[in-house]
């Protein structure tokens, strides 16, 4: 029987409120500050939610064209811009069909040349350009009819958002499968875990994955104040975003991307690559419960947690890191920490667990891709970022959630774990490279 | 051990053990010994049920009568008063009742592209005879293609925000407009906690979602309701289609979608799709599953990479995922009986298409159709649809013309049904292209 392909990471690139690259990113994380902020693309007045996590994002020095940027939505370009630190990053040759990169060699060439996917997530696509493009075409509301005529040219170009993944086959010659995953607020760590399979399974040599949201937008805005989601803590705006802390009172929308270069683990040390880690294991799992509620035992979390860790062949006792899903609402800290204690038994209480949503607020689908960026870098520098603007203990959680600052930690197996609307409960295990 | 055995034994556990049975990725599937190649290996799931809703109809008899009648669907939109627009055709589903087809308490909470999505896969669980609770929930899941979500939700409180402001929008809009709304809410419907998922890719997203439910079948988990849906019907909507420039804007039903025709000059949106029962096909075995119309033989997908809004140079990508399905199914382009076609409708992407079948199929007159000439295109519930359509050509040995096709272009060169046709149908190829370069290929196969 032939071994299954290994997964491996050689390149990561990142948009983040407070840190628009890498390094920035990191250095924020393990700083241990936050980038919530009162919300400055419109005036939030009206929303009982006015805070939010904006990433100071420049397109045109990210290195995107002046047509990449006028045809996408800001999502799209968050993750171009990734995706060019990422591909950089991994020292691979990749770029636009004709222009001589590593895939040039056209489908009638040599069969052995490497088939480069894309597997990217988002949970809102274009909505923010929907909405704006929305609001001029109905008048601000007023006509259900909407007038077709002031409609911009790259309309349909938002309404489907397969576009992220056509920009990023497009700008980096990658004809292999290439698709987006929507699974609402799981949707970065499926889309990476689809990635991976891509590559176990023989279908790509190369993927390119991760996940991109910029959801600050009215209507995103009042969709998820309409169910009280969101903190109403304005008048601290720094300090809003309180995963695991007792006086949590909702999530701090926030937007970015990050991007992952896969590969073939064996082809990856071939040719020398940086490897960060693996992809080991990878599951999800659907509470069948609703849309938006979970149940307080976190039986299908800790289900998904199990399977991907036994596809890792990892134990509880391996796991140097935990990134929790830890949005900071109320039901979700308490399900989740119920799931590490049911998946994990007593070994819970002994591993370090955080959620970087204190500092970058929750960027919906793209948080998967982020929280996965930030566990490969915690394995690359035994380092567990912390959880911010933690201070009181809730009885219902009750692990050590590295409050407020960094730790020094050896991570060589690291769990990422996300839950999200629709009821999906994703996991995945990555493993440092020497492992 | 050979592969084969070890997929099969491990198939087994996991009907025989349910929840705790191996399942995951990367490393429960034997890697193919080389690309293209993974068919001969490797489980091939089977399609025990179908569910369509469809502007042909709705249910399998009422949607594959009328398009062997060659029923043309699309007429003059009814939905709102389409006078202002370039387009006034539409294929939309009449006689579609939700409160008959969907329980009330979703009816409040989603939109009508998830209505027609959990319509069709409770006709299909019934077509499948399978009842989701007489299984271990984790045994089922849902992988469904998306495409632009809850539209009519999304426009209303679009509408409400931006003028009545942020209190009057649903408590139901955050999980009404997004994308993964019609698996969750099927999810939850027939509780289903198999590794359940959302693919976007546009118009080849029904086909996605099928290869996604043969990676979840391969790792172990017994059952998956796969396909996709779609319903973007409302002003906003169409508006966003007409920024394409690919719709077409002509005001006859028959001079609207046109696959393959010389008079093709765009495509007409429709709303519908299907739903199919996707099984382990021991788990089907074992269960007593009352039919297997065939099994997911082989598949692969490319995209051009060319340009993001415009069309390809030429269709040599597309040729290429049809060569690597056809391998794939461990298949050779002769034993193809019938290509249904994405028919995008446009005279160049035709002619892309018609090149890319001519070169995978050499010289020979591989029979070709497009019936969805008369529905119009349904982003990812369209690819869903053909392959229900391609399954019931093997069942009842028929193959539907080409929908709406008066004269086939002459430099096309292929050999298009023009009328329904008896044929031996055994293996049919099903290709399914997206706006941006998508492009996706699927074999069907008779059940051994």
């Amino acid at each position: 029987m032939t071994a299954p392909r290994g997964v491996a990471v050689t390149g990561i690139g990142v948009v983040a409120p407070g840190g628009v690259n890498r390094k920035e990113f990191w250095t924020l994380l393990t700083d241990g500050r936050t980038a919530t902020r009162r919300l400055s693309f419109f005036d939030p007045a009206q929303f009982r939610s006015q805070v939010a996590a904006e990433c100071e994002f420049d397109p045109a020095a990210a290195g995107l064209g002046a047509r990449e940027i006028a045809r996408n939505d800001r999502f799209v370009q968050f993750a171009l811009a990734a995706a060019i630190e990422a591909v950089e990053d991994s020292g691979l040759d990749l770029r636009p069909t004709g222009s001589g990169g590593l895939t040039d060699t056209g489908p009638d060439g040599d069969p052995d040349a490497p088939v480069v996917g894309v597997s990217m997530g988002s949970a809102v696509g274009a909505t923010t350009r929907l909405e704006n493009e929305y609001v001029v075409v109905s008048d601000s509301g007023r006509h259900w009819e909407v007038d077709p005529h002031y409609a911009s040219a790259f309309l349909y170009h938002a309404l489907v958002p397969s576009c992220l993944a056509t920009e990023l086959a497009c700008r980096f010659g990658a004809h292999g499968p290439a698709s987006v995953v929507s699974t609402g607020c799981t949707s970065g760590i499926d889309a990476v875990g689809y990635g991976a399979q891509l590559i176990a399974d023989g279908e790509a040599d190369i993927v390119i994955a991760g996940a991109s949201d910029a959801p600050i937008s009215p209507i995103s805005m009042a969709c998820f104040d309409a169910i009280r989601a969101t903190t109403a803590r304005n008048d601290d705006p720094e300090h809003a975003s309180r995963p695991f802390d007792a006086s949590r009172d909702g999530f701090v929308m926030g937007e970015g991307s990050a991007v992952l270069v896969l590969e073939d683990a064996a082809a990856a040390r071939a040719r020398g690559a940086h490897i960060y880690c693996e992809v080991a294991g990878y599951a999800s799992r659907s509470n069948a419960f609703h849309m938006t509620g979970l149940r307080p035992d976190g039986v299908e979390m800790a289900e998904a947690i199990r399977v991907a860790m036994d596809a890792a062949r990892v134990g509880a006792h391996d796991i140097g890191y935990i990134n929790a899903h830890g949005s900071g609402t109320k039901q979700n800290d308490r399900h989740e920490t119920a799931a590490f204690k049911r998946s994990l038994g007593a070994t819970a209480y002994e591993i370090p667990v955080s959620s970087i949503k204190s500092m970058i607020g929750h960027s919906l689908g793209a948080i998967g891709s982020l929280e996965i960026a930030a566990c490969a870098l915690a394995i690359e520098n035994d380092v567990v970022p912390p959880t911010a603007n933690w201070s009181t203990r809730d009885p219902a959680c009750d692990l050590d959630y590295v409050p407020n600052v960094a730790r020094d930690h050896t991570v060589d197996v690291a769990l990422s774990v996300g839950s999200g609307f629709g009821g999906f409960q994703s996991a995945i295990v990555l493993t440092g490279p020497n492992r | 051990m050979s592969a084969d055995t070890a997929v099969t034994a491990a198939a087994t556990a996991a009907v025989a053990t349910g929840p705790s049975s191996p399942a995951a990725l990367p490393g429960s599937v034997p890697a193919p010994a080389s690309r293209g190649e993974s068919g001969s290996g490797a489980v091939r799931p089977v399609v025990t049920g179908l569910g369509i809703v469809a502007p042909s109809g709705i249910g399998v008899e009422e949607y594959w009568s009328s398009t062997l009648r060659g029923e043309l669907r699309v007429a003059p939109i009814t939905r709102f008063d389409a006078s202002r627009y370039d387009a006034s055709l539409a294929g939309e589903i009449s006689g579609f009742d939700p409160e008959a087809q969907v329980d009330k308490r979703y009816l409040v909470q989603t939109d009508r592209w998830t209505w027609i999505a959990m319509a069709a896969s409770r006709l299909a669980l019934a077509d499948a005879a399978y009842d989701p609770a007489e299984h271990e929930p984790y045994e089922t899941a849902v992988v469904f293609g998306s495409g632009s979500g809850g539209n009519d939700f999304g426009q209303r409180e679009l509408s409400r925000l931006w003028t009545r402001g942020r209190t009057a929008v649903s408590v139901y809009q955050s999980i009404a407009w997004f994308y993964a709304a019609a698996t969750g809410q099927t999810s939850i419907r027939h509780g289903l906690k198999g590794p359940s998922g959302v693919v976007v890719s546009d118009g080849a997203g029904g086909l996605d979602s099928l290869a996604q439910a043969r990676r979840v079948i391969r790792r172990g988990t017994s059952t998956v309701l796969a396909g996709g849906a779609e319903s973007g019907l409302t002003p906003y909507a169409l508006t966003c289609h007409l920024s394409s420039g690919r719709v077409s804007t002509a005001t006859r039903a028959v001079d609207g979608y046109k696959p393959f025709d010389a008079r093709a000059g765009g495509y007409v949106p429709g709303e519908g799709g299907a739903t199919l029962i996707v099984e382990d096909p021991a788990a089907a075995a074992a269960r007593g599953a009352p039919r297997v119309y065939g099994e997911i033989a082989g598949y692969a997908a490319t995209h051009d990479a060319a340009h993001p809004t415009r069309p390809a140079p030429d269709g040599q990508w597309l040729a290429t995922a049809m060569r690597r399905a056809i391998a794939d199914a461990g298949l050779a382009p002769d034993d193809i009986d019938v290509v249904f076609a994405d028919g995008a409708g446009s005279l160049d992407l035709d002619a892309q298409e018609a090149a890319a079948i001519r070169a995978v199929f050499g010289g020979r007159p591989v029979p070709v159709t497009a019936p969805q000439g008369l529905v119009g295109r349904l982003c990812a519930g369209g690819s869903a649809l053909s392959v229900a359509s391609a399954l019931l050509s093997i069942r009842d040995g028929v193959l539907p013309a080409v929908g709406n096709l008066d004269t086939p272009h002459p430099d096309h060169g292929l050999n298009l049904v023009r009328e329904p046709s008896q044929a031996a149908v055994r293996t049919a190829l099903v290709n399914a292209r997206g706006y941006g370069g998508f492009n996706s290929s699927l074999v069907v196969r008779a059940a051994t």
